[in-house]
C-alpha cells in the first residue's frame, strides 16, 4: 500500500550528490513530490528533505540504496505520524477597484495566513502549513483571481530524538583520516 | 619506490602528480587511448615508461574491458586512460559492466580546461554526469593540487567494501599546473564504511538454523572471491557437509571437481541445484545477490527455506530475497565465525538428491553435449577437448550468448580467480579485450578467449593490440553463423522468427592473419584435437575458429519469468 514518506539524508557538501540520488528514483519510476536541501545543525553537512508517495518496502530499498553512495552519511524514512512537517506557500492576488478587500482580510485571518507584502497593486500572502491547509486557502483565495502561487518542498523534523548525532560519531570514530575534496 | 615516499614533497605537473599517485599506489600497467585533453599526463608517463606500463589499446571500449580482465585476474584494480569527450563517453560500457559485476577500476580522463567547462567546447561531454550511473564514485578535478588526494582517494573506494569503478575527470589546466606533491594513502573518511563489523548474534542465530537444518544449501558468488574467501568457504562446507552451487561469477571459487561443488545455478544452470532449491530447508547465500537470472519467479523462489544471506553490501539485503537472518559483513570474515559455530555433519542423503537429478541432466543433456554422436561439433564437445588440454589450469574467459553459458558448464577449474566473464551487464565484445588484459597481469598462465561470431566482431580491433604486445591469448571461435543465444529464443518463443540473426561472417583466419597472428579453422571433429593441440603448442597468440552445429540450443533452461523449479531439460 502507497503512503506518504520523508527521507532525510544527511550529506556532505559534494557537487553532483543530488543527481545520484534523485537517479535512484528515476530508476524505480518513484515520482519525487518534493525535494528540498538545506544545511543541517552540524557544520559542513547537509540535509535533504524528500517526499515520495510510495510502498514501505520499496521506500526502504530505496532509502538504503541511498546510504549506499559514497558521500552520503546517513538516510532515514518517516511516515507523516512521526514527523512535524510543514511547507511554505505563496499567494499574488491583484487589487482591483472591484476586489472586496474585507472578505480578502478575513479570509487570510481565518485560515492563519499572513500579508506578507503590497506592492503596488499587487498583494503576496504567506501561508505556512501542511499541503491540504495551503490548497484549502488557494480554494478559498481562487475567487479573488490568483496571479501567482508557489508552494516550497516540504521541511520536517522527526518527533523522536534524533539518532544521528550517535551515528556521526561512529562514523567519525572509524575513519582516523577524513578526507573531504569539495 | 624511494622517490615517493611520504616525506618527499618537490613542485611537480598535475600530469606529473597523476604518474606518481598511480605509482604510489602499485599500479604497473594501465590501458588507455590518448587525445587531446588528456596529453600532459600521457607526456608526462613518457618520463616513466619503465615504471608504468601502457598498453595502447585500438577503442576506449578495448582498454576499460582489458582493465576489466587485469583486475579480475589480479585482484588489483584495473587502471585506465582516456581523453575527453568521444575517449569518456567510450568507457560507459565498460564502467556500467565494471560497476555491476564489482570490478575495482579506477579510470582517469582528460577534460577541456577548466575556462571552457559548460561552454560546448571542442570535445566537452559532462562526462561525470554521464557516468554517475555506472560509478561507485566520480569526482572531476580543476586544482593540480588536489590531484594526489583524489587518486588516493579513488583507489581507496574502488577496492574497499563492494568494490567498484571510479572516475576522476582532470581538467587540462590542472594537468599542466604545478603543485608541492605529497602523497598519502587513503584510509578511511567518515560518509563510507566499507568494512561493517560483523554481528556475532546473527551468526549464531544463522549457526542454529545450519546446525538443525535437514537439507542446508549453499549458494556462492563473487563476493567470496572478491573477500579472498575461498578456502573459507571450502573449510565451511566441508565441516558442515553442505552441498553448494555457484553462480555465474562465482564460478572457480570452488574447484569445479570438488565434492561438495554441485554445479551452476541459473537460466541456463544445472537441473539439480535450480529444483533443489524449491526443496531445501535452509538456503545460506554467500556474497551473490539473487540475480533474476539466477532466482526466476522470486514468487516461488524458496519460499519453502530459511534464508540466511553473508552480503557485504546492505542495500542487498532484503533487495530481491527476504532473509530469515542477514550477516552484513566481509565474506571472509563471516564465514570463519559461521565455520566456529556450526557442528560438524554430513548430508549424505540430501547430497544424493542432487546426484540422481545430475544423473538425469547427465542422460538428456550432457552425454550427447561432450560426446556427440552426430555430425556437427557441438560447443560442449570443444570445451571438453580444452578441457583435456588445460587440465583445469586455464583462465577461461567468455563473451556472452550460448558459447558463454557452454562454456561456463563445461570448463573445469582448479584454481579461484580462473573465469572471466561478463555476467550482470552481459556485454557482448567484453571477451576478447578482457582477455587480453588478463593475459597482460598473469603471462604465466594460459589464457583462454572463448567467443561467439557475433561477438567477437564487436572488439575484432583489439587484434591489433594482441598483436602489438604479443599477449598469448589462444582464442576460441564457436562459430554458429548466428547470434546464437538470440536465435534460441526466436525458435523457442518467438516461432523460429529469426528476425536478424543469422550472421554472413568475413574470413576471420585471414583477417587474424592479417593481424600478425596464427590461426586456423576446423570444422569435423577428426581434426580438433590436432587443432586444439597446434593451438596450445603455439608459442604466441592464435586464434582457432571451430565451425559448430548452426542450431544448437543451449539446455537446461529456466524460460524468463518461470520459477526455478520449471526448469526445461529439452
Ligand atoms: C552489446 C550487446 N548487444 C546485444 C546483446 C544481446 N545478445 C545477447 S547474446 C547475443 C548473441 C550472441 O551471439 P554470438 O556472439 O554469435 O554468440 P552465440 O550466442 O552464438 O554463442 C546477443 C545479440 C548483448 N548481450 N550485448
Amino acid at each position: 500500500m502507497k503512503q506518504i514518506f520523508t527521507i532525510v539524508i544527511f550529506t556532505e557538501n559534494k557537487i553532483g550528490l543530488v543527481n545520484r540520488i534523485t537517479s535512484l528514483f528515476t530508476q524505480r519510476h518513484i515520482n519525487i513530490e518534493s525535494i528540498t536541501a538545506s544545511e543541517s545543525e552540524y557544520s559542513g553537512i547537509h540535509r535533504f528533505t524528500i517526499v515520495i508517495e510510495e510502498s514501505h518496502d520499496l521506500t526502504v530499498k530505496v532509502v538504503k540504496q541511498i546510504e549506499k553512495q559514497v558521500e552520503v552519511l546517513k538516510a532515514f524514512c518517516f511516515t507523516d505520524q512521526e514527523t512535524v512537517y510543514s511547507e511554505i506557500a505563496l499567494y499574488k492576488i491583484q487589487l482591483t477597484p472591484d476586489t472586496d478587500k474585507e472578505a480578502l482580510m478575513e479570509m487570510v485571518r481565518k485560515n492563519d495566513a499572513f500579508v506578507k507584502e503590497l506592492v503596488g497593486d499587487f498583494i503576496i500572502i504567506e501561508k505556512t502549513g501542511k499541503k491540504q491547509e495551503t490548497h484549502a486557502l488557494f480554494e478559498a483565495l481562487s475567487p479573488f483571481g490568483i496571479q501567482g502561487f508557489v508552494r516550497s518542498g516540504r521541511v520536517s523534523l522527526s518527533k523522536t530524538y534524533s539518532t544521528f548525532s550517535k551515528h556521526l560519531q561512529d562514523l567519525e570514530a572509524h575513519s582516523k583520516d577524513t578526507i573531504i575534496i569539495s | 619506490m624511494e622517490a615517493i615516499t611520504k616525506e618527499d614533497k618537490k613542485v611537480i605537473t598535475g600530469a606529473e602528480a597523476t604518474i606518481l599517485s598511480l605509482l604510489a599506489e602499485g599500479t604497473d600497467m594501465v590501458f588507455g587511448y590518448p587525445g587531446g585533453a588528456i596529453m600532459p599526463i600521457y607526456d608526462a608517463l613518457y618520463g616513466y615508461q619503465k615504471e608504468l606500463r601502457h598498453i595502447l589499446t585500438r577503442h576506449e571500449q578495448g582498454a576499460i574491458h582489458a582493465a576489466q580482465g587485469f583486475a579480475r585476474i589480479s585482484g588489483r584494480p584495473g587502471v585506465v586512460f582516456a581523453t575527453s569527450g568521444p575517449g569518456a563517453t567510450n568507457l560507459i560500457t565498460g564502467l556500467a559492466d565494471a560497476k555491476i559485476d564489482s570490478t575495482p577500476l579506477v579510470c582517469i580522463t582528460g577534460q577541456v580546461a577548466s575556462s571552457l567547462l559548460g561552454t560546448d567546447a571542442f570535445q566537452e561531454t559532462d562526462i561525470i554526469s554521464l557516468s554517475m550511473q555506472a560509478t561507485k564514485w566520480n569526482i572531476q578535478i580543476t586544482k593540480a593540487e588536489d590531484i594526489p588526494q583524489a587518486i588516493a582517494k579513488a583507489f581507496y573506494i574502488a577496492t574497499s567494501g563492494r568494490p567498484g569503478p571510479v572516475l576522476i575527470d582532470i581538467t587540462k589546466d590542472a594537468q599542466f599546473a604545478s603543485l608541492n606533491y605529497e602523497y598519502r594513502k587513503c584510509t578511511g573518511f567518515r560518509s563510507y564504511n566499507p568494512k561493517p563489523a560483523i554481528d556475532t548474534e546473527k551468526v549464531k542465530a544463522a549457526a542454529e538454523l545450519i546446525n538443525k537444518a535437514k537439507k542446508p544449501y549453499v549458494l556462492f558468488g563473487q563476493g567470496v572471491i572478491l573477500a579472498h574467501a575461498e578456502k573459507e568457504l571450502a573449510n565451511f562446507v566441508e565441516k558442515t557437509g553442505i552441498p553448494a552451487a555457484w553462480t555465474l561469477l562465482g564460478l572457480s571459487a570452488l574447484p569445479t571437481d570438488h565434492p561438495l561443488n554441485v554445479g551452476m545455478l541459473g537460466m541456463h544452470g544445472n537441473y539439480g541445484p535450480n529444483k533443489l532449491t524449491n526443496e531445501c530447508d535452509v538456503l545460506i547465500a554467500v556474497g551473490m545477490r539473487f540475480d533474476d537470472r539466477v532466482t526466476g519467479d522470486l514468487n516461488r523462489y524458496a519460499k519453502q527455506a530459511k534464508v540466511i544471506h553473508l552480503e557485504i553490501d546492505p542495500a542487498e539485503i532484503d533487495k530481491n530475497v527476504q532473509t530469515n537472518v542477514a550477516i552484513l559483513g566481509d565474506a571472509k570474515a563471516s564465514l570463519k565465525l559461521l565455520i566456529e559455530h556450526c557442528h560438524a555433519n554430513e548430508h549424505t542423503e540430501w547430497l544424493e538428491e542432487f546426484e540422481k537429478l545430475s544423473a538425469i541432466e547427465y542422460d538428456k543433456v550432457i552425454a550427447s553435449e561432450l560426446n556427440p554422436s552426430k555430425l556437427g561439433l557441438t560447443m560442449g564437445e570443444v570445451i571438453r577437448r580444452a578441457n583435456e588440454h588445460t587440465n583445469g589450469d586455464a583462465v577461461v574467459v567468455t563473451d556472452v550468448g550460448q558459447h558463454q553459458m557452454v562454456a561456463c558448464r563445461y570448463a573445469k577449474f582448479n584454481k579461484s580467480k580462473s573465469n572471466i566473464t561478463s555476467g550482470g551487464l552481459g556485454t557482448m565484445g567484453f571477451c576478447l579485450p578482457a582477455a587480453l588484459g588478463a593475459k597482460l597481469a598473469a603471462p604465466e598462465r594460459e589464457v583462454i578467449a572463448v567467443i561467439g561470431d557475433g561477438g567477437f566482431q564487436m572488439t575484432i580491433q583489439e587484434l591489433g593490440t594482441i598483436f602489438q604486445t604479443r599477449a598469448a591469448v589462444k582464442i576460441i571461435i564457436l562459430n554458429n553463423e548466428f547470434l546464437g543465444m538470440v536465435r534460441q529464443w526466436q525458435q523457442l518463443f518467438f516461432d523460429k522468427r529469426y528476425s536478424s540473426t543469422e550472421l554472413v561472417n568475413p574470413d576471420f583466419v585471414a583477417i587474424a592473419k592479417g593481424f600478425g597472428i596464427e590461426a586456423s579453422s576446423v570444422s569435423e571433429r577428426d581434426g580438433l584435437d590436432n587443432a586444439m593441440k597446434q593451438m596450445f603448442d603455439h608459442d604466441g597468440p592464435y586464434l582457432l575458429e571451430v565451425m559448430v552445429e548452426k542450431e544448437d540450443n543451449v539446455f537446461p533452461m529456466v524460460p524468463s519469468g518461470a520459477s526455478v523449479e520449471d526448469i526445461r531439460l529439452e
